[in-house]
Formats: C-alpha cells, structure tokens, sequence
C-alpha cells in the first residue's frame, strides 16, 4: 500500500486501536480526543485534543498517533493539537462508557449539565453493583482525570471518572 | 482580533509570564508536600493539583511561545529570582496544612474567576486556554473550599492554624489584582479581563465562604499591594535554587 491509498478511514481505524496510555481499556478515539483527519496526496494531518493540561501522558499520545499513522505506510504525518472546543468527558464513547465501568472506573456524569464552578460534586454510581450510595473518599486520583470512591452498598472501592 | 500591535504583544507577552510564574512557583510549593502529606489522599491530591498548574504554565508559555518564540524550559529554569514575575502570596513556604490549604483556596477562587472572565477574551488564543484551564481549577475549588471548612470549623487548634494561616495571608491578596504596566490598554481593548471586576466577583465568593461558612474573622489590612511583582520576599531564591538545581548542573540536557 502506497501512500497515496490511505484514506481518511483507514487512519481513523488506525488510530481506534491506539490505547489511552493511563486506561488502555479505551482508545484515544473512544475518549473523543480525535477531532479530524485529514488526507492530502501523501500527507496526513490529525488533530487531537488534550484531555487534561497537566496530563503527563500527553506526549506518549501524540507519539503513538504518530506511529500509528506511519504504520499504515504514509511518511508524512503531522499531529496537532487544538483546545477548541476544550475536550469534555461528555464526548466519550457510549461502548466506552461501558468499557470503564467493566474495567472498575465509574464512567463521568454528563458534564454539560453541571455548572462549571460548583462546590458541588457529581453524583456518581458504582460501577461494580449500580448504586448511587457511595460516598468519595479522595476528590484527586492516581490520575487527573479521576476521583475515588466507596461503595456504601456493596463496600468496594472503586474509581470514577470527573466530569468535565 | 488575533493581530497585536507591538506594544500591546509586550504587554501580552509580560502578562502571560506572570501568570505562568505563579503557576509555576505555586505548583514548586505544593509539590513540597509529597510524601509529607498529612494522609496518603491528600498526598495524592495536591501533587495532582501541582500537576494541574503546571499544565496551565506550560498552556500560557506556549502561547507566549507563539508570539516571541522563546523556550518554556529555558524561563522556567533559568531566570533568577530577580526576573521570575509571580506574586509574593505564592512564594511564601509552604507552612502548616492550613496555610497551604488556604493559601491554595484563595488562590484557585482568584484563578477559577479570572480564567472564567478570560474566556470572552477577544484574543482567541487568550481566551481558548482560558477555555481549557477553567474546567479544571473547579476541582481545586470544590478540594480547597471543603478543607478550609473543615479546619475552620474543626478543633481549637485547626481553628487557631486556619486563622493564623489568614492573618498571614491576607496582606499578599491584594496583589493578585493589581494590574500590570500596559495591562490597562489590553483591557480596554477586550484582551483581557478587568482586575477590579474580578475582584468583585471574588470577594463575592470568597467572603461568605471564609466568614459565614467558616466562621473566620477578616483581618484589618490596607486594601492594596504596595509593591509590583518584580519585588520578592526572601523565600523565592531558595525556592528556584532548589527547583531549578538539576537543570542547571545538566544545561544540555534534552529530555527531562
């Protein structure tokens, strides 16, 4: 396959098996940090949106959508970065939505509801038995972009995911 | 409006500076605590909250980057204490769990609102990192305001820090709202938010939350900073003598 072959659907299918470096569950697609693709002659730009400004796996993702792309045999591949519109965990995937939740990680409420400063937490269910009796124990996680919690109903602990 | 004219990219490139330094030696604070942390969580949360700032550094340096081309690492690690630009109150040590925690609320309340203004920048790059950064300072908010609550309205003694804490914080608050030279003619030309409007909506916040919630009594001090942030405490040398050792001694290095 020559480069002039690659189609903006294959470098989209491409990158759906990249993984999330810090939850490999989920692809950098399924986290809706992908905005576009494009394809011109033989050069390919991608255009991803970061998650969190302080993330430390930033720069293994752009690296990996970079490999990925060139794995498909095309040499010329730029990756951008955008923060408009900023990321928002409301564009991740349904299917990963229940990838995370099986994985142990409470998936985000839906952000656009929440006000954008608020001393208020989101309500959160557990991931393991569904109950919305669980109580955060930590507002910071292992990561940025999670809480931890336990479960008042069936006593384990688990992690969510913010909203944001 | 993207274009600047000369005057006005200097007066933009110095106000960036200054909101990544704060950021920066901020961040260098609350990084002080990890493994001292009175609790593992607490650990946890304010080296995440230090990772946040300093991803809002790197936000603001890149854009300074985009205007003057110059280098995020080489102003971050090589600029002496004479040339960093951050206001005093971040500068301060770190203190007890109740200075940092306070210290920290007013801190996040003042970001939280300026970066909220910051988003009808007329300067899109301004006002899309403002975008960005704001959806985050909400979870230092929601952290920091529940802490000083709960010192404030816990023991004799975390009273007695918490209240401590504010007499020795309060004079430095002033200074987050004093207005940087040529910072009037960028606000007037919608670049930039208004200090003295986000002092309202600050004082709106915060005041209720340290006096009603918490029970706090406000100290008496004068209402405005005397000197600008190229003034410093003696604490800050110290500070970016430690923060900036390893790259001094490895000035070539590439990777860090």
């Amino acid at each position: 396959m020559t480069a002039s072959h690659v189609t903006p659907e294959q470098v989209w299918t491409a990158l759906a098996a990249v993984p999330d470096p810090e939850i490999p569950v989920v692809s950098v697609t399924d986290m809706g940090m992908v905005r576009d693709v494009t394809v011109d002659g033989g050069h390919v730009t991608v255009t991803f949106t970061p998650t969190f400004s302080g993330c430390p796996a930033l720069h293994v993702i752009r690296d990996s959508i970079g490999e990925a792309v060139r794995a498909l045999g095309v040499e010329d591949v730029e990756v951008r970065s955008t923060l408009t519109p900023p990321w928002t965990t409301d564009w991740i995937q349904e299917g990963a939505r229940e990838r995370l939740r099986q994985y142990g990680i409470a998936p985000p409420a839906p952000a656009a509801a929440s006000p954008l400063i608020s001393l208020d937490p989101d309500p959160t269910r557990c991931p393991r038995c569904g109950s919305l009796n669980v109580r955060m124990t930590a507002s910071f996680g292992p990561t940025l972009c999670k809480r931890l919690y336990v479960c008042d109903s069936c006593r384990e602990p688990f992690e969510g995911f913010k909203s944001v | 409006m993207t274009t600047l004219t000369p005057i006005q990219m200097e007066a933009v490139i110095r106000k960036l500076t200054a909101l990544a330094d704060d950021e920066i030696i901020l961040a260098h604070r609350d990084g002080e605590w990890t493994g001292h942390a009175p609790i593992l969580e607490e650990d946890i949360a304010l080296a995440n909250i230090a990772q946040d700032e300093l991803g809002h550094a790197t936000l603001y340096l890149d854009l300074r980057r985009s205007l003057d081309n110059s280098d995020a690492d080489r102003l971050a690690f090589f600029r002496g204490a004479d040339e960093y630009t951050n206001v005093r109150l971040v500068e301060l040590p770190k203190g007890d769990w109740a200075f940092t925690m306070l210290r920290q609320f007013l801190f996040d309340a003042y970001e939280a609102l300026w970066l909220s203004a910051a988003q009808n920048s007329n300067y899109v790059p301004l006002a899309e990192v403002a975008a960005k950064a704001v959806r985050e300072e909400k979870f230092h908010l929601q952290h920091t305001a529940l802490w000083v609550e709960r010192l404030a309205l816990g023991t004799e003694e975390s009273r007695l820090r918490t209240q401590n804490a504010l007499n020795e914080l309060w004079p430095h608050v002033a200074q987050l709202f004093a207005p940087l030279p040529g910072e009037a003619d960028l606000v007037a030309v919608g670049i930039l938010p208004e200090l003295e409007k986000v002092r309202a909506s600050w004082e709106s916040f915060v005041l209720p939350h340290l006096t009603e919630k918490c029970d706090l009594l406000l100290p008496m001090v004068p209402a405005q900073a005397s000197e600008g942030r190229d003034m410093h405490t003696e604490h800050l040398a110290p500070l970016l003598a430690e923060m900036q050792s390893v790259a001094r001694q490895h000035v070539n290095a590439e990777v860090w």
